[in-house]
């Protein structure tokens, strides 16, 4: 039962993928322009050059062939140039997309740190003070527009405080190389001899960042939290326990927190595409070197390319995490297999 | 009203009015309704209380102070920008395209999200299966990157976008309507008429469609604070409304400009946006919690 699901879910996943990369190789015909240049982003080229591309990519055949063409490149890392810097698209990817999800994954780790102990705690003190202080907050936190929220942090704290660096990853006078994307791995792996001095710098520049990522974020994920054991405290098997004689503390423990904890992972699954969005729409304020900021460049430089290849990378990461969490989400809790067939 | 209990008589509301009860018992969620009303009445009557175009320059008016400035005049309550449009008009128009936008959109994306959805509930098989996994695929792929996509593919543009949110907003609506059709489909008073012989065209919009007024009311709800943020997004990155056209988001980037000399052509088409999603999401949250009492009634 729970193997056939597995396969199930990795053929979804495989189907979703297969869709996903014919829809971006289709891009290559939806965009402006002459497809073959479209795809391998070289322009300006001579006659016997553009036709010896067409024969290499197949467009001299069907669509079929193109598409085969176009996947075994993909897989080879062969993603087609840039218009704007003429660069590899698949180097231009491994270099901003890590700092994406290094920017997020530091973000889901607070969230998670500061939204689930805090949506706990409120679900205890339910319609208590403490309780409607909170829910206030998150409301707050998840009204707000983050690239507003990112404005008014650089206003007050780098233009007039003038606490924090404005923007960027870390001081340009440090001469960090890139290795796994991830900057303060990086600075950890890099022999300089600043090495403490240039991970106070990026750390530095990762506050604001995160901090604006991380209020949106934990806001979600506390309302969730609360919902969830203020929804498991009201069932009877909590009831039960307390009439066993069990203290409030050892119920909560022993019963409210993992059962509370189970519905919403695959929550935060679907959390992390929205995580995303808004790490990209904030590297546009803080110019954080990553995909989001490195997308809107290429649509403002009709860079068609690197619009095709940053959406498969984006998209296809997404997908990725998202079965996955679902997938952990019915390991851990196997009641939900049954559910997703309707065989309820 | 009800204190003065003269006869033996119980009081039996509708589910509709036991609701709006139970939603009003809630004083926070009644001033976010209050809230949304006016910003509502701004995208209504707003061209008739600006007071002046939101287009029109005045040259002899940059930047000037908002009104409680010292600077300020009283002729510009919330000041100018740089090249003299008067701010209040501004944030009038701004609201009436923002939230007036957001409203259309979420409700072409109900329309065309709950018939999907309805389909895909009623039927079985294959096609219920595509529906379901292609759909479930879809709402895992960010709004910002549709988004970029569409305007790659179309141009940049206010239209533009627009597609691209009612697209990333479908799936949400396909996904609700799915279930409750599903869960209703196995009730017996459903089954009632489908013994008398009612076509599923009847049983959807006589049986089932009724029962799903408040779970849409309460999904519109959340679409639309999600809508504004999104169309307020893009207007910021480029990607929807293009200046000089009244987009609070689109204004926030053109105040990025000046924002050292005028902080407040940032602060306020923020505020307006963060007030505009407060206020519904507090609605939203009461509508929510109010069913959840009655429904626990």
């Amino acid at each position: 039962m729970m193997l056939a699901h597995v396969i199930r879910k990795f053929n979804l996943l495989v189907l979703t993928l297969i869709v996903l990369s014919a829809f971006s190789f289709s891009l290559v015909y939806l965009f402006p322009g002459d497809p073959i240049v479209n795809l391998t982003g070289q322009r300006n080229i001579s006659q016997a050059h553009y036709d010896a591309l067409i024969q290499m990519h197949g467009f001299d055949k069907s669509y079929f062939h193109q598409y085969w063409y176009y996947m075994t490149n993909l897989f080879d890392g062969d993603w087609g140039y840039s218009f704007s810097s003429g660069l590899p698209l698949w180097q231009e990817i491994t270099q901003t997309f890590p700092a994406s999800i290094e920017l997020s994954s530091y973000a889901l780790v607070l969230s998670l740190l500061i939204g689930v102990p805090l949506g706990f705690l409120a679900g205890f003190q339910h319609h208590k003070p403490a309780d409607f202080g909170l829910l206030a907050a998150s409301v707050i936190g998840y009204s707000t527009p983050i690239f507003w929220l990112a404005l008014i942090l650089i206003l007050v704290f780098s233009l007039q405080l003038g606490w924090l660096p404005l923007s960027g990853r870390i001081n340009l006078l440090f001469d960090i190389p890139h290795q796994t994307g991830f900057i303060l791995i990086d600075i950890f792996l890099s022999d300089s001899l600043y090495k403490s001095a240039a991970a106070k710098s990026a750390l530095q520049h990762l506050i604001m960042p995160t901090l604006t990522l991380t209020i949106v974020t934990a806001a979600i994920i506390f309302r969730l939290t609360r919902r969830s054991l203020i929804d498991v405290m009201s069932s009877q098997y909590i009831q039960t326990a307390y009439t066993r004689g069990l203290s409030n503390f050892q119920v909560v423990m022993r019963h409210g927190v993992r059962n509370a904890l189970l519905p919403i992972v695959p929550l935060f699954g679907m959390q992390f595409a929205v995580l995303l969005t808004n790490a990209m729409i904030i590297e546009v304020v803080f110019s954080w070197p990553g995909i989001g900021n490195w997308l809107i460049q290429a649509i403002n430089q009709r860079d068609y390319p690197a619009i095709r290849a940053g959406m498969l990378a984006v998209s296809t990461l997404v997908i990725i995490v998202t079965v996955s969490t679902e997938l952990l989400a019915k390991l851990i809790n196997p009641e939900l297999v049954g559910k997703i067939h309707g065989k309820s | 009203m009800a204190n003065l209990n003269m006869y033996q008589e119980e009081f039996h509301p509708s589910p509709l009015v036991h609701t709006w009860l139970e939603f009003r018992k809630s004083h926070i969620a009644v001033l976010g309704l209050w809230v949304l009303a006016f910003f509502i009445s701004m995208v209504i009557f707003g061209p008739l209380i600006a007071p002046f175009d939101p287009l029109m320059q005045n040259p002899n008016a940059f930047l000037i102070e908002p009104a409680w400035d010292a600077n300020g005049s009283i002729r510009h309550v919330f000041g100018t920008d740089s090249i003299g449009r008067d701010l209040l008009s501004r944030l009038i128009y701004g609201c009436r395209m923002t939230l007036g936008l957001s409203i259309l959109l979420v409700f072409l994306s109900m329309l065309v999200g709950v018939a999907i959805g309805a389909i895909a509930g009623m039927s079985r098989g294959v096609r219920s299966s595509i529906l379901n996994h292609l759909l479930d695929s879809i709402m895992a792929v960010p709004t910002l990157l549709i988004a970029i996509v569409i305007v790659g593919i179309l141009g940049v543009g206010l239209v533009n976008s627009m597609w691209a949110i009612s697209l990333a907003l479908i799936p949400q609506f396909v996904h609700n309507t799915r279930e409750v059709v599903r869960a209703e489909m196995q009730k017996e008073y459903v089954l009632a008429s489908q013994l008398d012989g009612a076509r599923r065209f009847h049983l959807f919009f006589y049986c089932i469609l009724p029962n799903m007024y408040e779970m849409l009311v309460v999904q519109c709800t959340m679409a639309l604070s999600v809508a504004i943020l999104d169309v307020t997004a893009l207007g910021f990155l480029g990607l929807g409304a293009q200046p000089p056209s009244p987009e609070l988001g689109t204004m926030l980037s053109e105040g990025l400009k000046v924002a050292y000399k005028s902080p407040w052509s940032i602060a306020l088409p923020g505020s307006a946006i963060f007030l505009m999603v407060l206020s519904i999401n507090v609605v939203g949250d009461g509508l929510r919690s109010a069913l959840r009492n009655r429904l626990s009634h």
